[in-house]
């Protein structure tokens, strides 16, 4: 029974949705209630899976290689060239400084120097699916550490194609291609035979194929299903490009997860980036989610109850070891101290790599039995605790370190009777705070990028630092007496959670929010808040005005036809919202997008041309003085 | 009982005193509706259609402003030219306000004999009020006497008291929908204009 597909499916999506949300209450990441929620279903505690894990780990992997597919998404290709120097500079120092320490200690400790060549390998690289998965959770993709971290994650997916090439020099064996099976095969049978060069340039060429497919093979291909008006197709056409990509990589020997992302940023600049976003997010998810089970559930219970004092002193020691070469690695490349702290806590774990490396030198006869054993459990053991570690150092240790989470300062009387909390102090956000402290209103802000912080500290603000979604950080900002809470965070997966848990727990504040477009608008006035600020819409027409007004036009008409036209917007606005409360779900993308770009029309179409204003405007009266006169 | 519709048009309400006082008095009183423009339309965006429905529903309705240069403050000449529409207020078919009652509060810093052929300003209150009457005239409506509250540099906290009293017990006087004659008789209306025109 247990073997039934159905079943399966049952035990990890039962798991997943126990587990997580559990995790989530207990303000956790969601990383580690898979985890967890792995364990419990694996082997050594409810035993509903078995040896099965292994191939589910392979499966999963694939949620890896969409999730850099989804990253690429949101990277232009010019702003990736502008990377190329922290990828090489951080990825490069760091992955050779751990290479080097841990090789000398993996040497002293006994092993001969090809597994210990091997091991360094795998403790180099990071995980890319637990620290991507967390810096997106948090939003702190955009700060120093977010992109330190991912420029050190893209160059240990690069490296490992060179490592998966060295291997096989140290083994005697020569790898027989049948047993070349799993999801991240090496060396594909394809390249096998060919000499060092031709391989080179297959792998220049497949690279080459990969950009110039994004741009005239996969774009003019979703152009045309997209005209089918099918959206399952177009779902079908975006898995149909990630294992297209994947395949491809695999082929010439390349990290599937690499290509993806190679990919990713090709389409990044194509009108369909949204629509493959929205389409592949819930696979990508899933799978990770998976991914993260299949770990919980690979960690084997028996080797630690063997061996559970060298489990610990690896566990520790590698995590030690990756954290003091990525803390060196912050420093030579002068991150403040909290971010290079989190940098050091964020990917001191090892990474999913290291599955495919492992049981690749394994096969090659280099590992013995127990050595892949005792490295898996330390692998998947590091994966779980590096959630924790981190938790530990946000709530211990960086509340006393640089920058620290609040600092007390004289209140003055204005501040205290009119509690204002402003949550972003980016673009937007500054310029309200400006003009609220221009007013003589000083509003408590809070913030997660620690340099801004500091700055806004220098200049006498009343700052916290930390990630506003934690409830205890804004219960110390003073929720529980603000009046208003301005929500000025640019990113809607953030802001919207945040707007719903506020109007949850502290009904009383008055909930002020920025919203990007009109979709997070129609969502936010769905969820009852009222104060919904669109940044786009005034600044829009503003400019058209002032088009007018070139094109002459009488700039006060055109003031009075504007302030009409902004008014005309938002009433529409909440007509629409309205009309959208009803449908099951929000999935505002491509072709939701023009279902209400059309509506939105038609409503313009229904005002008709702007009614004129027959204020100041004699003709009525001469029409009647003339009748009159008649 | 008549309803009363108070226009209140003062771009710097909280830092005027008189105004404050007067309005606290009054604000929130039964059957009075306490407009506050410069509140509502800061940007002068009046929405026309929300204001004529609101004339509609009042039978007297009150300027009450501050006199700057001897007229309302812009937002309320803004009001007069939106709302007061050709063919609604007046106009051979303008005949929405026909028959209500219509007055002017206001506050002044000269004296009541400032306002004289013989002081600083030349013509009496009700003379520079003329555009005021005239407007309303022209709407159909009946203009009353202005209540002034004058001299408001010199005025006590006392005399302020005073003089928000008589605008309540005003307010109270033309909820009970006096006749004309009573009108005209009404003491604090009839002092200002017999010392007014005298």
């Amino acid at each position: 029974m247990t073997g039934s597909i159905l079943f399966q499916a049952i035990i990890f999506l039962a798991g997943a949705v126990i587990c997580v949300p559990l995790a989530k209450r207990l303000g956790l990441s969601s990383v580690l209630g898979y985890l967890l929620a792995g364990i419990l279903i694996g082997p050594y505690i409810l035993g509903f899976v078995g040896e099965e894990g292994e191939d589910i780990l392979h499966f999963a992997e694939f949620g890896v290689v969409m999730m850099l597919f989804l990253i690429g998404l949101e990277i232009e290709p010019k702003d990736f060239w502008k990377m190329r120097k922290t990828i090489i500079g951080m990825g490069g120092m760091q992955v050779l400084l751990t290479m080097i320490v841990s090789y000398l200690l993996f040497t002293s400790i006994g092993f001969n120097w090809k597994v210990s060549l091997v091991l360094s390998m795998t403790v180099a690289l990071s995980s890319t699916a637990i620290s991507l998965q967390t810096l997106k959770e948090k939003g702190l993709m955009d700060t120093t550490y977010g992109a330190s971290s991912f420029s050190i994650l893209l160059f240990q997916d690069i490296i490992v194609i060179p490592m998966l090439a060295v291997i096989p020099l140290l083994s005697a064996v020569q790898v027989a291609s049948e047993a070349d099976d799993h999801s991240n095969a090496v060396q594909g049978a394809l390249l096998d035979n060919l000499p060092f060069g031709q391989q080179a340039a297959a792998i220049m060429l497949s690279v080459a194929l990969v950009i110039l497919a994004g741009r005239y093979v996969f774009v003019p291909m979703l152009r045309l299903v997209s005209k089918t008006r099918l959206r399952e197709l177009l779902t079908a056409s975006a898995l149909l490009i990630v294992l297209a990509i994947a395949f491809l990589m695999e082929l010439v020997g390349l990290s599937p997860a690499l290509g993806a992302f190679l990919g990713g940023v090709v389409l990044a600049n194509s009108e369909f980036k949204h629509e493959l976003e929205s389409d592949l997010d819930p696979f990508k998810g899933l799978l990770l989610g998976l991914f993260f089970m299949a770990v919980g559930a690979s960690i084997n219970f028996v080797v630690i109850g063997e061996k559970p004092l060298m489990i610990t002193s690896l566990v520790l020691g590698v995590i030690l070891l990756k954290a003091v070469v990525l803390y060196g690695v912050g420093a030579f490349f002068r991150l403040k101290t909290d971010q290079r702290l989190l940098l050091t806590v964020g990917l001191a774990q090892i990474g999913e790599f290291a599955f495919v490396l492992l049981s690749f030198a394994f096969q090659l006869k280099i590992l013995s039995d127990t050595q892949l054993d005792i490295m898996l459990v330390v692998t998947a053991l590091t994966m779980a605790l590096a959630p924790i570690i981190g938790i530990l150092n946000e709530r211990l240790v960086l509340p006393r370190i640089g920058t620290k989470q609040s600092e007390k300062r004289p209140i003055d009387h204005i501040a205290k009777t009119h509690k204002v909390i402003l949550v972003g102090f980016g673009h937007f956000g500054s310029t309200v705070g400006r003009f609220l402290r221009a007013s003589g209103i000083e509003a408590t802000i809070l913030d997660n990028d620690s340099s801004r912080v500091d700055l806004l500290r220098k200049m006498g603000f009343e700052v916290y630092y930390g990630d506003a979604t934690r409830s205890d950080l804004l219960e110390s900002a003073g929720i529980q007496e603000a009046r208003v809470l301005i929500c000025a965070i640019d990113n809607p997966d953030i802001a919207i959670p945040l707007a719903g848990m506020i109007r949850k727990k502290y009904p009383h504040v008055k909930l002020m929010m920025r919203s990007k477009n009109r979709y997070d608008a129609y969502e936010l006035l769905n969820m009852g808040i009222q104060d919904v600020y669109r940044e786009s819409l005034e600044t829009s027409v503003k400019l058209a005005g002032d088009v007018l007004a070139h094109l002459g036009f009488r700039k006060y008409t055109i003031h009075r036809q504007a302030q009409n036209f902004i008014k005309y917007d938002e009433e529409a606005l909440r007509r629409l919202a309205e009309s959208l409360k009803n449908k099951e779900e929000y999935i505002f993308r491509v072709r939701e997008e023009i279902e209400l770009q059309e509506q939105l029309l038609e409503e313009d179409l229904k005002r008709g041309l702007i009614e004129d204003d027959k204020q100041w405007d004699s003709e009525l009266l001469r029409l009647a003085y003339l009748s009159n006169e008649s | 009982m008549q309803r009363i519709l108070i226009l209140f048009a003062h771009p710097r309400f909280e830092h005027s005193r008189t105004n404050t006082r007067l309005v606290q008095q009054i604000r929130g009183k039964t059957g009075v509706t306490f407009h506050d423009l410069y509140e509502r339309y800061p940007d002068f965006n009046i929405d026309v259609p929300y204001e004529k429905r609101l004339l509609e529903e009042h039978d007297v309705i009150i300027w009450q402003h501050p006199f700057y240069w001897y007229s309302c403050p812009p937002l309320m000449k803004q009001w007069i030219d939106l709302v007061l529409e050709f063919g609604w207020a007046y106009g051979s078919q303008g005949n929405a306000l026909k028959n209500k009652r219509c007055l002017s509060v206001i506050t002044a810093g000269g004296t009541l004999e400032a306002y004289c052929a013989e002081g600083d300003n030349n013509y009496s209150i009700k003379e520079f009020l003329r555009p005021f009457e005239q407007t309303a005239r022209l709407c159909g409506m009946e203009y009353l006497p202005p209540f002034a509250v004058l001299g408001t540099h010199k005025v006590s906290i006392q005399e302020l008291d005073d003089f928000a009293s008589q605008y309540e017990r005003l307010l109270d006087f033309l909820q009970e929908e006096p006749t004309g004659k009573k009108v005209n008789n009404y003491k604090f209306l009839k002092n200002l204009q017999k010392r007014n025109s005298n």
